[in-house]
């Protein structure tokens, strides 16, 4: 019929010492996870693109499309 | 003659809304003799919450002559009362012990429910909301125009690098 004393100090210390530790990890794991699969892809993309970007060949190309303002296409 | 039976029925309505009334407390009686008369609201009430440990009022305060006993004997030392004598007591003061109140009861499932109903439902006021009540759409909303808008982006070279035109092939003129 007698029970146990429960618990009345210490919950909510005990509670971040268990919580804290996994917290941090997984923050740290998000950040790398963004990092690797987000960023750093990102940055090569770009990187790659004007590698071999010609902005005059493109321009060209846009000219003769036709959506410049100040210039027509070459055909006058 | 229509003035006359509305009003015969109105008369009718009202005697067996008074009839259900007054048998309604008697028909009551045989569910729980603490609701003989209506609920007096104005005094402390019981409830059975999980947040509110100990209620206004305990649950029987009408006692019985062996309760009266029982409670006359819970002035003494509390090492006197045997099991039977302290569940008793409990009982008396509760309605519901913690495990009963948390039992799990089927009401999700009419939330649930209801709620898909209305869904539902919401979703035919929608659809014939947009075939009687809509304005018929902007023109460029129509093939061509689209067809020619995702042109003039190609054209412009949009998100060249990540997004739109990174996925236009130029060279082939197709999607890569």
């Amino acid at each position: 019929m007698s029970l146990q004393k429960p618990l009345m100090r210490g919950l909510l210390s005990k509670r971040l010492k268990f919580h804290t530790p996994i917290a941090f990890s997984l923050a740290l794991l998000v950040a790398l996870g963004f990092k690797y699969i987000v960023a750093e892809p990102r940055k090569k993309a770009y990187a790659d693109f004007y590698k071999q970007y010609d902005p005059v060949k493109e321009y060209a190309a846009m000219r003769e499309a036709g959506v410049f303002q100040s210039v027509r296409p070459v055909g006058k | 003659m229509l003035q006359l039976t509305a009003g015969r029925a109105g008369s009718l309505l009202a005697r067996r809304a008074t009839a259900a009334l007054s048998t309604s407390s008697a028909r009551m009686a045989s569910h729980d003799h603490e609701v003989t008369k209506p609920l007096d609201v104005s005094r402390p009430l019981y409830w059975d919450r999980v947040d509110i440990p100990l209620p206004d009022r305990p649950y029987r305060d009408q006692l019985t002559e062996a309760d009266k006993s029982l409670k006359q004997k819970e002035l003494a030392p509390w090492t006197q009362l045997s099991k039977e004598d302290k569940v008793a007591l409990y009982r008396l003061k509760f309605k519901k012990t913690y495990a009963e109140m948390n039992q799990p009861t089927n009401e999700w499932k009419t939330i649930v429910g209801g709620t898909l109903f209305f869904l539902g439902l919401t979703g035919l006021v929608v659809i014939w909301q947009s075939h009687y009540v809509y304005p018929p759409a902007p023109k460029t909303f129509s093939e061509e125009w689209e067809a020619k808008q995702l042109q003039r982006m190609l054209d412009m070279r949009m998100n060249p690098i990540e997004g739109l035109a990174a996925k236009w092939d130029y060279e082939k003129g197709q999607w890569k």
